[in-house]
């Protein structure tokens, strides 16, 4: 698999690191690569390969790494204890809803951060980025008691509607990229009669493509694995995501390694996937609000 | 500073700049501000969820500070673990990052590996750990015997709990690594070319130029990194729930079981603004630090 985990400057060869290594040496660093790598994947493995076991497999001793025969039985299984597929439809739909929110709402903010002057833009700037560091265990029972009022539990409103309210992180992030769209552009519109929504929607929205995409990436990241919102407010189970309806699943079925292994494989692939496919704007949102910042 | 601009153009902007705004202001105001407020109140208060919040003024914190030792206990783990975690998990980090800067063949791969666990996160990773942690049949264990050692039961046993919780943490300590790596790759190479013709030894480099060139991205990914430690939740609630003998009842646990299982809206409140409190002044605590061993090359040459 060719994979792009380099941030923007990777072909600058530094002095010190990027000096040609001897033999020895390179043979030492992926001896500590692999190392790591064996380290880091040995849970996923195992994970994949517990999902695939025949039951008296599971509980063998030594561990059987490799199953004698590959069962799909597990992965059926857990589509007839639970409604599994509704559990898949359901974050499908959440992390849909919630990144539209997340792209609408963050980037009207972030272009108004980063093109408009009004009096103010610097004190509410900085006080967005001190939100950042509000724990959400702060506002957490105020904001459930507003949502009870407004008769939104079991539902999924509580979850979906802040996300449409710019959130500070992909605002912050995306401002960062408006910013850096040059300003010749923008008079060239004005002159041409363009207004600031028209700037917005036909010239910066269009130019960001790759940061409106690293902002859905993490808000599917984010929305996917959800554990909290689903916890406070949803009561019924046709209504769980993946994240909530597998700690349910959990309680009841602990002791089956080989269900709940297929389970967590399950929720695990799409996140897999979309990392695969999306590393380079991944990384680059990553690097974006971590250094630039 | 509120002056009002001058021409009409300006006013037309600013007010454009204003509705452009509204989506963060009025999220603002109704999900972190108003919250925000409405908590500190309940935190005076003892509040069931039905009526009204009956005032009680400092009662709830001199309980909190006097009478409940769960508090003091989800306190203590919480602390426990953030100290646990954090240094090796830089270290780590940092160390990582080295590695995955050097100039070898197929290093991207490599990379893509390493940050794979700190993407995989959330409840099924939980689970998958839980599994891990397993006495008798967990992975862990099992190559544990490799080396001779007596199955540890992990996630049941109070002495190891904490420390089953770090090695989860630094499983996904890949994290930084891409903040790291660009932060690496920012530092001017005529350093490091100047550095070796004045005949500097390689660990003198690395002390005397990578640690201060990359002490502000470090500083930043601490920052962030304690944030998130003191918030752990997801993974305590889904392996353990806060046990054994609430020896993993960090501080969200707490809040969250006191709201939602207790149902004392007010009592969670003021814990809630406890650890909003200690979050604040550990922050502050590090960027005080900041100015004795963060080196921001912008701003003062004092070193060169």
């Amino acid at each position: 698999m060719t994979s792009d985990l380099q941030p923007q400057n990777a072909n600058q060869v530094d002095g010190e690191i990027g000096r040609p290594m001897t033999s020895p040496e390179t043979f030492a660093t992926y001896l500590v690569m692999l190392g790591g790598t064996v380290v880091l994947l040995i849970p996923f493995a195992w994970m994949l390969s517990t999902s695939l076991k025949p039951l008296d497999e599971v509980y063998a001793y030594p561990i059987i790494w490799i199953p004698s025969r590959l069962v799909l039985e597990n992965y059926l299984d857990v589509f007839r204890n639970v409604p599994f597929g509704r559990y898949l439809w359901n974050s499908t739909v959440l992390s849909v809803l919630g990144i539209i929110g997340n792209m609408l709402g963050s980037s009207l903010a972030a272009f108004s951060f980063a093109r408009l002057r009004f009096p103010g833009r610097t004190v509410f700037f900085i006080i967005m980025l001190s939100t950042m560091m509000v724990p959400v265990w702060v506002t957490m029972v105020p904001t459930f008691i507003l949502f009870s009022r407004l008769g939104w539990l079991d539902t999924y409103l509580p979850i979906l509607v802040p996300n449409f309210f710019a959130v500070p992180f992909f605002t912050f992030l995306l401002r960062q990229f408006f910013m850096a769209v040059p300003v010749e552009m923008e008079e060239a519109a004005r002159i041409d009669g363009c207004s600031s929504f028209g700037l917005f929607w036909r010239i910066f929205v269009p130019l960001s493509v790759p940061a409106l995409a690293t902002v859905a990436i993490f808000s599917f990241f984010f929305h996917w694995n959800d554990l909290l919102g689903p916890l406070i407010y949803l009561r019924s189970q046709l209504k769980f995501p993946v994240a909530m309806g597998i700690a349910s699943f959990q309680s009841e079925q602990y002791a089956n390694f080989a269900l709940m292994m297929a389970a967590a494989t399950m929720a695990l692939l799409p996140m897999l996937v979309v990392f695969f496919f999306t590393q380079r704007l991944f990384i680059q949102g990553v690097v974006i609000t971590g250094v630039k910042g | 500073m509120a002056i009002l601009p001058a021409t009409r153009r300006a006013r037309r902007e600013a007010l454009e700049g204003y509705i452009f705004l509204l989506p963060w202001l009025i999220g603002f105001l109704l999900f972190t501000a108003g919250p925000l407020l409405a908590s500190l109140y309940l935190g005076f208060t003892t509040y069931r969820g039905a009526g009204a919040p009956e005032w009680v003024g400092l009662a709830n914190f001199v309980r909190l500070f006097t009478k409940d030792e769960i508090f003091w206990q989800s306190m203590k783990v919480t602390a426990l673990y953030a100290l646990g975690f954090l240094p090796p998990g830089m270290v780590l980090g940092f160390a990582i990052a080295l590695l995955m800067n050097q100039n070898v063949k197929g290093v991207s791969v490599f990379r893509t590996i390493y940050y794979l666990p700190a993407v995989m996160t959330g409840v099924a990773v939980a689970v998958l750990w839980g599994f891990v942690f397993h006495r008798e049949f967990g992975v862990l264990n099992s190559l544990l015997a490799f080396l001779n050692i007596e199955p540890i039961s992990w996630l049941f046993d109070t002495q190891w709990v904490l420390v089953a919780f770090i090695l989860m943490g630094l499983w996904g300590v890949g994290d930084g690594m891409i903040i790291y790596l660009a932060g690496l790759q920012g530092i001017p190479t005529e350093l490091y070319d100047a550095a070796s013709i004045d005949g500097a030894p390689r660990l003198r480099r690395f002390w005397n130029i990578t640690i201060p060139m990359m002490s502000p991205t470090l500083f930043f990914v601490l920052v962030t990194a304690l944030i998130r430690t003191f918030q752990i939740f997801t993974t305590a609630f889904i392996m353990t729930r806060g046990g054994p003998n609430y020896a993993t009842y960090f501080f969200s646990l707490n809040i969250y079981f006191t709201t939602f299982q207790s149902l004392r809206f007010g009592y969670a409140s003021a814990i809630a603004w406890m650890l909003f409190c200690l979050i604040f002044a550990l922050t502050l605590i590090l960027f005080r630090s900041a100015k004795w061993w963060v080196f921001y090359s912008g701003e003062k040459e004092e070193a060169t």
